[in-house]
């Protein structure tokens, strides 16, 4: 399409990776909400610490597809702590830029990953908000940059 | 394979069509003359300005001298209104009526006016698209200035009461205008017969370029000018004609004003077909806005679980080139406000998908947008988190 989407980002959209459920995920994360038009659920897989598998399911524009897809696969087989750290303008970076109103998707996908491991932590017993900050609640649509 | 290319966006613009174009070409190079020049290319430029004029008012069923020619829909209903509420005020007038569905250079020109102090009643359509000319009887005051309500929504292609509403307006005395933009060429338009004081029109809905319009001002309505300057336009609304781009509007009306309940027949089975064809091979599909007051060749469908933007760009990959009132496409945060005004949810009105149809479709394109949506929107569903069969 002729939108300002870069190729990187129809491709993702195209053919996005990792898409679907983990039944057993040790970790499910989701943000954004209907109203808004955009929602990110992430699942994890993770043993010693490492994300062994993810999966998403995204509702949403295109962009939200295309941040979700490539956030999966920047996070697939690195650390939690490593994953921890994804911002959204290193998946900006990676989808070779987003117009300015498709920013916040970026947020979103930052945010689902954290909301993931979020879960994550707490089955564990372990408090996440020393270690991811505070996850903003999802009923907002106004979470543009 | 060539990758099929499928237009069905026509309500958003329309490609020029040969008559239109050949009718245009003389005026670019050849009869290029300034309509108010003396010279001989100057009268023919002049002539064919008048006689575009002449086609235009027989389309819509006014004289020649009610129609002024402008730079598009968009001018013509800005026109229409802000003078309108002008003329209104001399008479100590302060109140407009429109409804919550418009388009936005009707609404956001009413807004404009309310910042300027005037009162301005948006009227709720129903859940099918649709007001009643009881309530435009109703909301009527002594203090109303104008009523301003649209022919055709461009959206989910409801047709209003255009004929009762003039009636009453008639009856209570107060100015009327209709943004028939998306109307013609699709429905009878009679100005005069249907009371009908101003009416807007613009070229690229209906085969002409884009960058042109009109407006119809009856009779005896002493509309203030919109650009002062030349005569041109009887002085209301100055500057040298486009006059290759008005040809082109004459033409293009003089052609949509033709045939027009044959033209009809064929958009409706076009659409009946794929709405039917739709809805028997997707679940949770709906169709938005009243089927029976409806353009012939529109249809708008909202599809729970999936977002528009999506749609778009999936139909896209395969050929065909189609619009949505979710958010995203629109550029803001809220879908559509004519899917929120019929009373759609926020998820359901992201879903939405407009289809128009105009004379060039044919029955195989028919078939293979029928065959792809569902592609398409399974696909979508397959990802989507909130989406369970
Ligand atoms: C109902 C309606 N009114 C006005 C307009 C504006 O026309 P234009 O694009 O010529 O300014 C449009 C087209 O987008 C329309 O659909």
């Amino acid at each position: 399409m002729a939108m300002e989407y870069s190729e990187k980002v129809m491709d993702h959209f195209m053919n996005p990776r990792n898409v679907g459920e983990i039944e057993d995920a040790d970790g499910v994360g989701e943000v954004g909400n209907a109203k808004c038009g955009d929602i990110m659920k992430m699942y994890l897989k993770i043993e010693d610490d490492i994300i062994k598998d993810v999966k998403f399911k995204t509702f949403g524009c295109g962009s939200a597809i295309a941040t979700s897809s490539i956030a999966t696969e920047m996070i697939k087989g690195k650390h939690i702590e490593e994953a921890a750290k994804l911002t959204n303008k290193a998946v900006v970076e990676a989808l070779e830029g987003l117009p300015k109103v498709k920013v916040h998707c970026s947020v979103l996908a930052e945010q689902a990953i954290k909301a993931a491991l979020s879960d994550y932590y707490k089955r564990n017993g372990i408090d996440p908000e020393p270690i991811l900050g505070k996850i903003p609640p999802a009923e907002s649509c106004h979470i543009h940059d | 394979m060539k990758k099929p290319f499928v237009y069905v966006d026509n309500s958003a613009t329309t490609k020029v069509s040969d008559s239109c174009f050949n009718a245009m070409l003389p005026y670019f190079k050849e009869k290029f003359g300034n309509p108010s020049s003396i010279y001989s290319i100057a009268h023919d430029a002049k002539l064919a300005v008048e006689t575009a004029r002449k086609k235009a008012a027989d389309a819509i069923g006014a004289l020649p001298e009610e129609i002024f020619f402008t730079s598009c829909g968009t001018e013509s209903d800005n026109w229409a209104i802000k003078s309108g509420a002008r003329l209104a005020m001399k008479k100590g007038k302060n109140h407009i009526i429109t409804t919550n569905f418009e388009h936005h250079a009707v609404l956001h020109a009413c807004q404009s006016l309310e910042e300027a102090g005037f009162e301005v009643t948006y009227l709720p359509v129903d859940s099918e698209g649709m007001i009643t000319p009881e309530q435009v009887e109703e909301a009527i005051t002594d203090k109303t200035a104008l009523v301003t309500i649209m022919y055709a929504n461009n959206e989910i292609g409801t047709i209003l009461p255009i004929s009762e509403i003039g009636a009453i307006c008639k009856k209570k005395n107060v100015l009327f205008h209709t943004d028939a933009v998306q109307a013609v060429g699709h429905v009878e338009i009679d100005v005069h017969e249907q009371n009908i004081d101003m009416l807007s029109l613009s070229g690229h809905k209906i085969c002409a370029p884009k960058g042109v319009g009109l407006l119809y001002v009856k009779k005896g309505v002493r509309l203030p000018n919109l650009l002062d300057g030349g005569a041109q336009e009887r002085g209301l609304r100055g500057g040298t004609e486009n006059v290759a781009y008005i040809v082109g509007l004459g033409q293009a009306l003089e052609d949509a004003s033709k045939d027009i309940y044959d033209r009809n027949k064929r958009l409706e089975y076009f659409r009946n077909k794929l709405t039917d064809g739709v809805l028997s091979k997707v679940p949770k599909v709906r169709v938005n806005g009243s089927l029976k007051h409806r353009l012939a060749g529109s249809v708008n469908f909202s599809f729970e679980g999936v977002e528009g933007e999506s749609i778009l760009l999936l139909l896209d990959g395969y050929g065909i080139c189609a619009s949505s009132g979710s958010a995203c496409t629109s550029g803001s945060l809220d879908p559509s406000h004519v899917l929120l005004a019929i009373g759609l949810p926020h998820e359901i009105a992201h879903g939405s998908l407009r289809i128009s149809l105009c004379d060039e479709n044919t029955e195989e394109e028919i078939d293979y947008i029928i065959e792809t949506i569902p592609k398409v929107i399974s696909r979508l569903r397959e990802m989507s988190p909130i989406w369970n069969e």
